[in-house]
């Protein structure tokens, strides 16, 4: 089982990467482009239960280390 | 008086930190390992720039669960003194010391640079007596981007948190200044209570005839005269 947790730059903080990519973009010929925004993904593979305590566990990670709250979301999902 | 530098692996700047409280302003300093557990009796505990971990997953994110931390942050709750610079703002607000985050300079690229800065009005326990004084430290860094959400930046002026801010050579806090996208032109900040202080600008290399300037001087001589004063937030 894998888990695959996306943490991405919050709506309202600016993402600098993003914005110069972007701009990359736009000179490529990408016509309506509206914004971009650069997160991460982190991969990590797991043996055994991924139950509702597994799921309480991950959402404590994802907030105190994969992700920092202050500027950024995250989300996960579980893969095969 | 006896300051403690930690060190993590891919510290940078703990040489100079030493260097310049040792024999800049001449009070015993001490170099602790980022898993040593205990920080001993220490009057200021130091937490110098580099790039901790080599800065993977984010700048002090790693940093902040070696063991040192756990010591300092008993510390810091007792209202012990704590100075973070470059690496070491970022470390302590990751850790929750400081309020807010830093993120990539919104120019994108890594500043290398000696700025003017505003001494600002956080006077109970920072430079009370130079409020206003314009002075140049050298930063070098590439994600100094101070950002806070509207809530917290109120928060931070209301009680005269800021230490430093970006200016020009006549003290305007301009866009043009400002070298790495800050909310605010900020440069540095300190926690509520008035013992924790963070900024990305170096005083650690701003103290010999040689450096770009000798006004680290004055800002590290300001951090270990704090006396804490625990403000009541507005």
């Amino acid at each position: 089982m894998k888990v695959i947790v996306f943490v991405t730059p919050k709506k309202n903080v600016l993402d600098p990467q993003g914005a110069a990519v972007g701009h990359a973009l736009t000179s490529l010929g990408f016509k309506n482009l509206k914004d971009v925004r650069i997160g991460k993904t982190i991969e990590i593979e797991v043996d055994g239960e991924t139950g509702p305590d597994f799921s309480a566990s991950m959402d404590k990670f994802c907030h105190e280390l994969l992700s920092n709250p202050v500027i950024e979301d995250y989300r996960w999902e579980l893969a095969e | 008086m006896k300051v403690a530098v930690i060190q993590f692996p891919g510290s940078n700047c703990d040489q100079d930190v030493y260097h310049s409280f040792a024999r800049g302003i001449g009070v015993p300093t001490e170099m602790i390992w980022h898993k040593d557990e205990q920080l001993g009796e220490v009057d200021l505990v130091v937490i110098p720039g580099g790039f901790s971990y080599g800065d993977y997953l984010r700048c002090g994110a790693i940093a902040r669960f070696s063991p040192i931390m756990k010591a300092v942050g008993e510390y810091a709750d007792r209202g012990g003194l704590i100075l973070g610079i470059c690496n070491g703002f970022q470390i302590l607000c990751e850790a929750g010391l400081l309020p807010g985050a830093l993120i990539r300079n919104n120019c994108l690229e890594y500043r290398c640079m000696t700025p003017h800065l505003l001494i600002q009005d956080s006077t109970d326990t920072f430079n009370r007596n130079k409020i206003g004084q314009i002075i140049r430290l050298p930063i070098g860094h590439g994600e100094g981007n101070y950002r806070i959400d509207d809530e917290g930046l109120d928060r931070l002026e209301r009680n005269e948190q800021i230490l430093l801010r970006y200016c020009d050579e006549q003290g305007n806090l301009t866009e043009e200044a400002n070298p790495n996208g800050s909310v605010n032109n900020i440069a540095g900040i300190r926690n509520e209570r008035g013992n924790i202080f963070g900024m990305m600008p170096h005083p650690d290399r701003a103290f010999e005839r040689f450096h770009p300037s000798m006004d680290g001087l004055p800002v590290m001589k300001a951090v270990l005269a704090t006396k804490e004063t625990v403000t009541v937030p507005i």
